[in-house]
């Protein structure tokens, strides 16, 4: 299992709930970064992902773009 | 196995015919690529009977609850390629499997129309959007440009007002085609501007969009924006199939008890050449279609 797991959002994309239920669902630990109220993490997410557009998630330093779930799957082992 | 009946699609229309599928006790599978569809992705509905007010991401939720009560096989995330029929038998292929049934139902909508322009391609993700609610919130205090004048373009740009600093409406259009009441909302914002007549011609900039360019009474004029947000419509996705007749606008033709042109091929929602396409008519017409599909069964 990975380490440290970050899912950069917003409160109403619906591939952002769908990529938070998910993950809870699976029992994954992860932090969530609401992008729409902090700015800063926002511009830190694109900076990442090289886009703009949510959701996007961090897995040991491993980015990946939209609610993949199967590549999302793959990286956590799960 | 063959399946009595297989939806395709979850939004309104796909999720309506299962639960009604599902209380006849039918054996069926719903396959989707998206669960909500375009309700999914919409801002606030004030229009659905029932709900003063609610959210689309609410409401799908309602809706996948709803269906979940049934526990209706649901197979997520998979795309259709192709539907056929061999006697009396419809073969689905998706991008994961192959399936056969005796009576099919399409409810895959629509999905958002692009602009086909020089730059769309390059800057996709990078400042063009197809999804205000979704990625509006990047865009705090700079300025943005909403493609269209429909209701989905004055939504965007009304979601659009409390985030960015300058919002222009780029409309093809003499004027605004939206509701008047929609229409008002953008009238007193101060940070919205509409320019009617105007047509997008490219989008520009560097790793991320700078820019773009629209072309307004025949004259190009070069307009400083940051994000694009692409409300210009929607078109059906219908292309996976091909033995239904379909409209000029790839519409599939149903009859009032939603039958297409094939026997056992039935269509709801906003695929179909159904007029109004609004989420309590998908809903409707996706309980009509389920309960002609159980009838043809029961008919055989």
């Amino acid at each position: 299992m990975a380490d440290k797991i970050t899912a950069y959002t917003t409160q109403s994309c619906p591939h952002c709930i769908r990529l938070k239920e998910f993950l809870t669902e699976k029992g994954v630990e992860f932090e969530n970064v609401d992008v729409s109220s902090d700015p800063a993490k926002a511009d830190e997410m694109v900076k990442k992902s090289g886009q703009m557009g949510v959701p996007v998630v961090e897995i040991d330093g491993e980015i990946t773009i939209g609610f993949d779930k199967d590549a999302i799957s793959q990286k956590l082992g799960i | 196995m063959i399946y009595d009946l297989i939806v395709i699609g979850a939004g309104p229309a796909g999720i309506t015919a299962g639960i009604y599928a599902a209380r006849k006790k039918m054996n069926i599978l719903v396959l989707s690529k998206d669960i909500g569809g375009q309700t999914a992705w919409s801002g606030d509905i004030e229009n659905y009977t029932g709900y003063q007010f609610i959210t689309g991401p609410e409401l799908t939720k309602r809706l996948k609850d709803h269906i979940d009560a049934y526990k209706i096989k649901i197979n997520e995330e998979e795309e259709i390629l192709s539907l056929a029929k061999d006697r009396e038998i419809i073969l689905i292929k998706t991008d994961k499997a192959q399936y056969e049934a005796k009576a099919v139902i399409i409810a895959s909508g629509k999905m958002p129309k692009e602009l086909g322009i020089k730059g769309e391609e390059e800057f996709k993700g990078k400042g063009i959007a197809y999804c205000a609610t979704c990625d509006g919130p990047l865009f705090a205090n700079k300025q943005v440009a909403v493609i269209g004048g429909g209701n989905s373009a004055l939504d965007a740009a009304i979601g659009l007002e409390k985030i960015a600093s300058k919002i222009y409406i780029i409309n093809i259009g003499e004027a605004l085609t939206a509701d008047a009441i929609m229409q008002e909302a953008v009238k007193k914002s101060d940070k919205i501007t509409v320019l009617n007549k105007s047509r997008i011609v490219e989008v520009k900039g560097e790793k991320f969009v700078k820019a773009i360019e629209i072309e307004r009474n025949n004259v190009k004029e070069e307009i400083a924006v940051e994000g694009v947000f692409v409300e210009i419509g929607l078109v059906p996705n219908s292309d996976f199939v091909e033995v239904v007749d379909k409209n000029s606008l790839n519409e599939i033709i149903i009859n009032c008890a939603c039958e297409t042109s094939t026997p056992g091929i039935f269509a709801a929602g906003d695929v179909t050449n159904v007029p109004e396409k609004q989420i309590i008519v998908a809903a409707g017409e996706g309980a009509k279609a389920a309960l002609s599909a159980f009838r043809y069964l029961i008919n055989k």
